[in-house]
């Protein structure tokens, strides 16, 4: 069995710049998977090659098996990878409920779509009450919980979640966590990018170090927590 | 969205029926004549303050009198104009909202709704069977026959002239833009040239008896001829706005295109086929200017290959002055140029030096002031997107 997301030997450029270069991470169904590394280490990049936002130059990402390395975005999502966008990208001017059916692009049936946002509603309380209103009045955590629920619309086998908890106040941080945990425990498989690396390696099963584009270190999360180098370097400790 | 209630009770209720009629029929009309009269009565109080600090300005010619008697015609000759320049202005202001680029070849699109609303007239004038349809059916058919091929045109055009530079500077496609507006030109030209052998199209409208009286209405000392033509100008358009406000605000593809309007990249994560989101909105921006053109065709009976570059840029000037990218705008911005346009057409001509043919000078003066003082529009600032 091939696992469920396989990048081989990807490297990505923007322009002349090598952001990835040569990168090799699988990820098993079920599991959390975290990319752990400092700003312009490429994890973002990494992301954005699997969803087809960049076109990596060589090498191949494979879902389940299936090269996916050349096609556009919209037919990467068809096949089941949902991507959370860094920064939220809600859209402003949409409304909650407009934003979330968006989501559910793909899906015809308007009853499976009112049965998805009733199952984000009980994910996230608070979108019920923020159903009306537009998405760019939202404040940050809100916004962060309807970024997620949106890609959750498309019911991904994958969620590529890109640093979920950039510009949240501490106490939303935590409450981000914790929905990540449920809906990997609901079956969806997770690909988490993350600047806070003690809250992603306690949340993930596995961990991978990047470096300017390159990986340095891959290994389960506790023992990458106790490694001197990540210790150092993107844990704080002395 | 329809309505709150309706995703917890899961089907139509009375009140869902009602905010239906309310968001998609009521207020759209409602806005529209908010537009008119607002604009309207501002012209009107201006003409006014006009005709009191120039109480005579030729001898023997009170601008006051004038005005009393201009007034009602002004009036429906500025709407008229107005609703043709709004649907033009539409096809600038929906390109730019998901492209954020000027299709400066729009106003050849519209000419060429023009050309064809003609084409199709004549045909059936020629097989003699003009008369025999129905007012009604005739125009509902030539607009839609326009509105079909001007959408296509306007597809085939982005697939061609726009796609392959998406990504590069934005001023290369702006000069596509213009290469395509030239090439249109001289393609219909060469084309009427050699099976008509004249590129003046006259619309057959003068064995149509319903269309050649106009309608007298006396108001005071006024009276104002009303053109049948013009009925069908205003209905055509006020009908074919509320169908854009409801595909846009009420539909899966409209919200499709506007969500790629407001994140093209995020929008394509969604699953949105982005270049199909785009393919639809020249569609739909084209349709309206072929139907523009059509309606525009059949008001002045006379069309060239060259109509459309006054319309066009005119229409632009619209939409800039609403707040281009915002459908709302475009409407408003064509129905107060229009109106601005029919008003400086009644008064200038008693006015020495200046005349009729300062018209245009003026029209593009907003242009430039809006440029300079208010470049985000008459309604910029505004986040709905409403038609």
């Amino acid at each position: 069995m091939p696992p469920l997301l396989e990048l081989q030997n990807v490297h990505t450029f923007y322009g002349h710049i090598h952001a990835l270069k040569g990168v090799n991470i699988y990820v098993e169904e079920g599991e959390i998977v975290t990319l752990v590394g400092s700003n312009g280490a490429g994890k973002s990049t990494s992301l954005r090659s699997i969803s087809g936002m960049v076109r990596s130059k060589q090498g191949s990402i494979r879902l389940d098996g299936q090269d996916i390395t050349s096609m556009k975005p919209h037919e990467i999502t068809a096949l089941g990878v949902g991507h959370v966008p860094e920064g939220r990208r809600i859209f402003p001017l949409l409304t909650v409920q407009e934003n979330l059916e968006i989501g559910a692009w793909n899906v015809t049936s308007r009853a499976e779509i009112n049965r998805r946002m009733e199952e984000m509603f009980q994910l996230f309380p608070r979108l019920r009450e923020r159903f009306q209103q537009k998405g760019g009045t939202l404040s940050g955590g809100e916004q962060q919980m309807l970024a997620i629920a949106r890609a959750l619309m498309a019911e991904p086998r994958i969620l590529l979640l890109d640093e979920p908890s950039m510009g949240l106040a501490p106490v939303l941080v935590e409450g981000i966590f914790e929905i990540v945990k449920r809906i990997n425990a609901q079956g969806t498989t997770i690909l988490l990018v993350e600047q806070n690396a003690l809250m992603a390696l306690e949340v993930a099963r596995r961990g991978y170090v990047l470096q300017s584009g390159s990986l340095v270190l891959q290994d389960t999360s506790a023992n990458l927590m106790n490694n001197e180098m990540v210790k150092r370097v993107y844990l704080g400790e002395n | 969205m329809l309505d709150a209630g309706r995703s917890s009770l899961g089907s139509v209720s009375a009140r869902s029926v009602l905010g239906w009629v309310y968001r998609f029929i009521l207020f759209p009309i409602g806005q529209m004549l908010v537009f008119i009269v607002g604009a309207a009565l501002v012209l009107t109080l201006l003409s006014y303050l006009l005709a009191l600090l120039f109480p005579e300005p030729r001898p023997n010619i009170s601008l006051m009198t004038q005005v009393n008697r201009q007034l009602p015609g002004m009036i429906v000759s500025g709407i008229t104009i107005g609703f043709v320049y709004a649907m033009i202005a539409l096809g600038y202001t929906l390109v730019y909202g998901v492209l954020k680029f000027i299709n400066f070849a729009h106003s050849e699109i519209f000419m060429f709704g023009s050309v064809v609303g003609f084409e199709v007239m004549q045909r059936l004038a020629e097989g003699g069977n003009l008369p025999g349809w129905s007012p009604v059916l005739l125009v509902a058919f030539v607009v839609l026959a326009a509105m079909l091929a001007s959408g296509l045109l306007a597809v085939l055009i982005e697939r061609v002239a726009y796609r392959p530079l998406r990504g590069a500077p934005r001023l290369v496609p702006l000069i596509s833009a213009i290469g395509v507006s030239f090439f249109m030109i001289d393609v219909v030209r060469a084309f009427q040239a050699i099976t008509r052998n004249d590129f003046n199209l006259t619309y057959p409208l003068n064995n149509l008896e319903w269309i050649r009286n106009p309608v007298k209405l006396a108001i005071g000392e006024a009276t104002v001829n009303i053109r049948p033509t013009q009925f069908i100008v205003v209905l055509g358009a006020v009908v074919t706005l509320i169908a854009l406000n409801y595909f846009v605000n009420g539909t899966k593809l409209g919200r499709g295109i506007r969500a790629v309007s407001q994140d093209m990249a995020t929008a394509g994560l969604m699953g949105i086929n982005v270049n199909r989101m785009i393919s639809l909105t020249f569609f739909v921006g084209g349709a309206f200017g072929g139907a523009a053109g059509a309606l525009f065709g059949m008001n002045v009976g006379t069309v060239t290959p060259f109509v459309g570059f006054i319309p066009g840029i005119k229409a632009f000037t619209a939409a800039v002055l609403g707040g281009i990218g915002n459908i709302t705008g475009a409407l408003l911005g064509g129905l107060t140029l229009g109106l601005i346009e029919s008003f400086l057409n009644g008064l200038l001509v008693y006015f020495p030096v200046l005349g009729q043919r300062y018209t245009d000078v003026f029209a593009f003066s907003v242009l430039i002031l809006i440029l300079i003082f208010r470049p985000s529009g008459l309604l910029g600032e505004r986040v709905d997107e409403k038609v």
